[in-house]
């Protein structure tokens, strides 16, 4: 008996040390030998950007010339004035333009160069004088009598960040500086929204986080016309030549390239990289017949037809394989001599002074007719040396357009100097660059946060470290970026942005994120059970059988005791 | 009084003239995409399964027709038919009986092919998560103004799709995919095309905007088969995808017509099961979202109305007298293999090895034997 008691006690031990054993030191060391690695994420940070709230900072400079303030105004002025404009985009995005405006009149030099006979002339000078960083802008105000701007025009734009504003009649003896600002007021408005940042051009920036009803139809043109910001950009020139037979074509691409096309390039460094090649199609048609016109007798290409001319031959141009970067095409199509010259003509039957179209988002074509530099009678085939400066400003508007450098139309009374030789002025590289960061940010904010979401949902997803990595550094950049806007240093806000695009892009499109490479629960009970089921039923039977027994003890001693 | 309704007649009918240019007009931007997609998958491999390879040929060949380049069409099939041992007519692939069109052609870009075609891969192209080496032709490379096309076909079942008869794709999956995309703003607005059995199955699950399914039979339903050839010896297309051909071979790119007219492509009478289309989550009307829309590539276009006006002459590139000639680096060949030699050498001869382990334990066995069965004093005849 008393070994039967023994023999039960070390049962009840060997299966309470079993249990205790399973317990303490099996489940733990299961539960870490098969948890999914997760690094680390700055989940807190990241749901703090998802609300987003963008300050625009434009630091602008009134200098007021010699007859346009009294000298009672003028001890009043320097003065610096800080104004702010609140918008409310949607319940998780709000902006905030904030402009320092400071105003002070002109020095003696500036004086001397606003004396110029024009008003280009004078812009020139003014910027041998000073140059202005980036994202601000300096506005002289001269007098109503000045004779740099034509009669009916009130405003100069110039080329670098500059522009020139015609006071009003009525401002003359006996205002107030209040009165003097606020008659300003508006018309430095006015020059903001056109050369710094408008409100339309930043919510159309935000498409990417909010989807805006679409408004008229120019900004719906505008939106789809731009490629989108991509950290480089692929830019292709082909030359079709569909009659070798009769047209020997030469053109000097590279030398063009470099004269008239690299410059822009160069100043649009700070956005994206560029890589450029060009190639020449041989016996490449149109897709489309053109009709002859026998009023003008010349062939046509009505608007209509247009847009089936892109796709035969898109299929026979290449791409570079190895980037993923988008590709704007440039095609300068020379017709054959049977259908020279080949005019395209728009919706209105009028021809087209540049013979070039575009198309949003993929590049321009131009046709450009040689039949004028041959005699009939001539030996085929000709030599034929295209003449690229007028190739390459038809290729540079649509680059402009394509890239995003909107040529809005300006406001009445605002005369637009010719941007420069590299094709771009400043203060539309500014434009772009307030664009391309407020977009950046947008874009980074929305793929980081449906990141975190994703791998929230998913629970067993591994986050490696390198991912982990990338989010910190992309939450820290979007984090400066934004610090940056707000202080009005636009090239580094840019620089910023775009590491944050770069990081959180990585980090989104790791190959390692599919959620299909990992178990679903109900499978993962599939394979433990036959496993655990037939160790721990023994287990929990003999504690069970314990805690009766123990039980059954205790209901005795209490029978005894009564 | 007669006068008055004739004029009003007259105004009515101008107004409603100059509406129309309004509206032809309005359609250029109504779509909101600038390019399209097409990612075309075939899910079955094995010579029976001939039609689902046929049919997504023959979509292939449309959607080319209609505009979409190759470089924009991402075509995922088990490859496996034209070059088939049990083909009759090597290197084709026919869509219609009595060989009258052969999809498969010389210039079918098929851009994932044979155990390539997994869900893994088609996860990851529709996500993007490719790995850096990927080409670009094997890449979905959409934007947020992209219509993306995309076709399955094979066999499937109440909420799955059969791959390559290993594994299987559930419409939960595919649901949170398009979510993804949608989240990165892959994509404008998708079509999604489904013809297997019990497709309807597979766009229940949908929950991003901008999404129109098409399915080729209700849950429940068997898709069938169209006709078999009988030189051929197996069924060479799917009655719902015969019918959406024979629909889009009336489609040119200028076409007007819209999503509703796909909608009544394969009634019952035709296509035996009942073809289910979803429209909840598209945001516009279907009426208005043309076929070329999704199915071809008109591009829009605009005039390019801005010139810029260039003055500088182009530099010559300075020929430097001075510099001495550039060191040409020849390059020369590595060594290559003798194989010559190798051919015709003679056989080495081999150095005497003592035999190895396998002849020594033989040996071995047979002595033991040996002096088992005849006692061990035959020993001292041996050594």
């Amino acid at each position: 008996m008393a070994t039967s008691e023994v023999e039960r006690r070390r049962g009840q031990l060997a299966a309470l040390s079993i249990a205790a054993v399973v317990i303490m030191v099996g489940v733990p060391l299961w539960w870490r030998t098969t948890e999914t690695y997760r690094a680390w994420l700055p989940v807190s940070q990241i749901n703090e950007l998802a609300n987003m709230q963008l300050q625009l900072s434009a630091d602008v400079e009134v200098v007021f010339a010699r007859g346009t303030v009294t000298p009672e105004q003028q001890k009043k002025v320097p003065l610096t004035q800080t104004q702010d404009e609140e918008h409310t985009v949607d319940e998780n995005t709000a902006l905030r333009y904030r402009y320092e405006i400071r105003y002070r009149t002109a020095t003696i030099m500036e004086e001397d160069a606003l004396d110029q006979p024009t008003a280009a002339e004078a812009d020139l000078s003014l910027h041998t004088l000073s140059e202005s960083p980036c994202g601000s802008l300096v506005v002289y105000v001269i007098p109503e009598s000045s004779s740099l701007l034509p009669e009916d025009m009130d405003v100069y734009i110039g080329q670098r960040r500059t522009a020139l504003l015609r006071i009003g009649a009525q401002m003359r003896v006996g205002r107030t500086v209040e009165q003097l600002l606020a008659h300003l007021e508006p018309r430095i408005k006015q020059v903001l929204q056109v050369m710094s940042f408008s409100h339309t051009d930043i919510t159309a920036a935000l498409s990417d986080r909010v989807r805006l009803s679409p408004g008229n139809k120019e900004s719906i043109a505008d939106s789809m016309r731009a490629f989108k910001s991509s950290p480089g950009y692929e830019i292709t020139f082909s030359l079709l030549n569909p009659d070798p037979k009769s047209h020997r074509l030469h053109w000097d691409i590279e030398g063009a390239v470099q004269t008239y096309i690299q410059p822009l390039l160069t100043k649009l460094a700070p956005v994206a990289n560029f890589s450029l090649d060009s190639q020449t199609l041989y016996y490449a048609m149109l897709g489309v017949n053109p009709r002859f016109d026998s009023s003008s007798s010349a062939y046509t290409l009505n608007s209509d037809s247009l847009a089936h001319v892109i796709n035969p031959v898109e299929a026979r141009l290449g791409s570079n394989a190895a980037s993923s970067n988008p590709v704007l095409n440039f095609l300068l199509y020379v017709p054959d001599a049977h259908h020279s010259p080949l005019y395209i003509h728009d919706n209105k039957k009028q021809e087209v002074p540049s013979n070039a179209f575009h198309s949003p988002r993929w590049g321009g074509i131009m046709v450009y007719n040689v039949n004028g530099f041959y005699r009939p009678e001539a030996v085929l085939p000709v030599d034929i040396n295209i003449n690229m400066a007028k190739v390459m400003g038809v290729f540079l508007a649509q680059l402009r357009l394509l890239l995003g450098v909107q040529s809005s139309t300006a406001p009445p009374g605002f005369l637009m100097a010719p941007c420069g030789s590299t094709g771009l002025a400043d203060w539309e590289l500014d434009r772009l660059m307030w664009s391309r960061s407020v977009e950046n940010v947008a874009t980074a904010t929305t793929t980081i946060t449906s990141l975190a979401q994703l791998l929230d949902q998913i629970g067993n997803i591994v986050i490696n470290d390198n991912i982990a990595e990338q989010v910190s550094s992309a939450v820290t950049s979007l984090q400066l970026a934004v610090a940056e806007l707000e202080a009005g240093n636009l090239g580094f806000a840019l620089q910023y942005s775009k590491e944050a695009i770069m990081a959180s892009e990585r980090a989104f499109f790791d190959p390692s994120l599919l959620h299909l490479l990992y178990f679903p629960d109900d499978q993962k009970f599939a394979i433990y059970i036959p496993l655990f089921l037939p160790m721990c039923v023994p287990i929990l039977l003999s504690l069970l059988k314990i805690v009766s027994e123990a039980r059954q003890k205790r209901r005795e001693k209490q029978a005894k005791k009564d | 009084m007669k006068i008055l309704t004739f004029f009003s007649l007259f105004s009515t009918f101008l107004s409603a003239n100059s509406i129309n240019v309004e509206e032809n007009a309005g359609q250029f931007f109504s779509s909101g995409h600038t390019n399209n997609w097409a990612v075309l998958v075939c899910t079955s491999r094995f010579w029976f399964n001939y039609r689902h390879v046929a049919n997504t040929l023959s979509v292939y060949r449309s959607v080319k027709r209609l505009g979409i380049p190759d470089s924009h069409i991402v075509l995922m099939l088990a490859d496996d038919m034209a070059c088939n041992h049990r083909n009759p007519k090597p290197a084709t692939v026919f869509s219609h009986k009595n060989m009258e069109l052969n999809v498969y052609g010389d210039d079918v870009e098929v851009d994932y092919r044979g155990y390539e075609v997994t869900v893994e891969n088609f996860l990851r192209v529709l996500t993007g998560r490719l790995p850096p080496s990927t080409p670009r032709s094997k890449r979905l490379l959409s934007d947020d103004r992209s219509n993306i096309l995309i076709y399955l076909t094979g066999h499937g079942g109440n909420g799955f799709l059969k791959f390559q008869d290993s594994e299987e794709i559930s419409n939960v999956e595919l649901a949170d995919a398009f979510e993804q995309m949608w989240q990165k703003r892959r994509y404008n607005e998708l079509l999604f095309i489904i013809d297997t059995c019990q497709g309807a199955s597979m766009y229940e699950r949908f929950y991003s905007p901008n999404l129109m399914a098409l399915a080729s039979s209700q849950v429940g339903e068997d898709s069938l088969s169209h006709q078999p050839d009988l030189a051929i010896g197996v069924h060479l297309m799917d009655r719902y995808t015969f019918y959406l051909l024979e629909f889009l071979e009336d489609i040119h790119p200028a076409s007007k017509a819209n999503m509703k007219d796909l909608f009544k492509v394969c009634p019952k009478s035709q296509c035996v099961s009942t073809p289910g289309h979803r429209t909840d989550l598209f945001l516009r009307d279907p009426g208005s979202a043309l076929i070329t829309d999704f199915f071809g590539s008109v591009r829009k276009v605009e005039i390019t109305m801005e010139t810029i006006n260039l003055t500088d002459l182009i530099k010559e590139a300075e020929q430097n007298p001075m510099n001495e000639k550039p060191q040409k680096v020849t390059y020369s060949y590595v060594d290559q293999l003798p194989v010559s030699e190798i051919i015709h050498q003679k056989p080495k001869q081999k150095d005497w090895h003592p035999p190895d382990g396998f002849i020594l334990g033989l040996w071995t066995l047979i002595l033991l034997v040996f002096f088992k069965t005849y006692g061990i004093k035959h020993l001292k005849h041996i050594f």
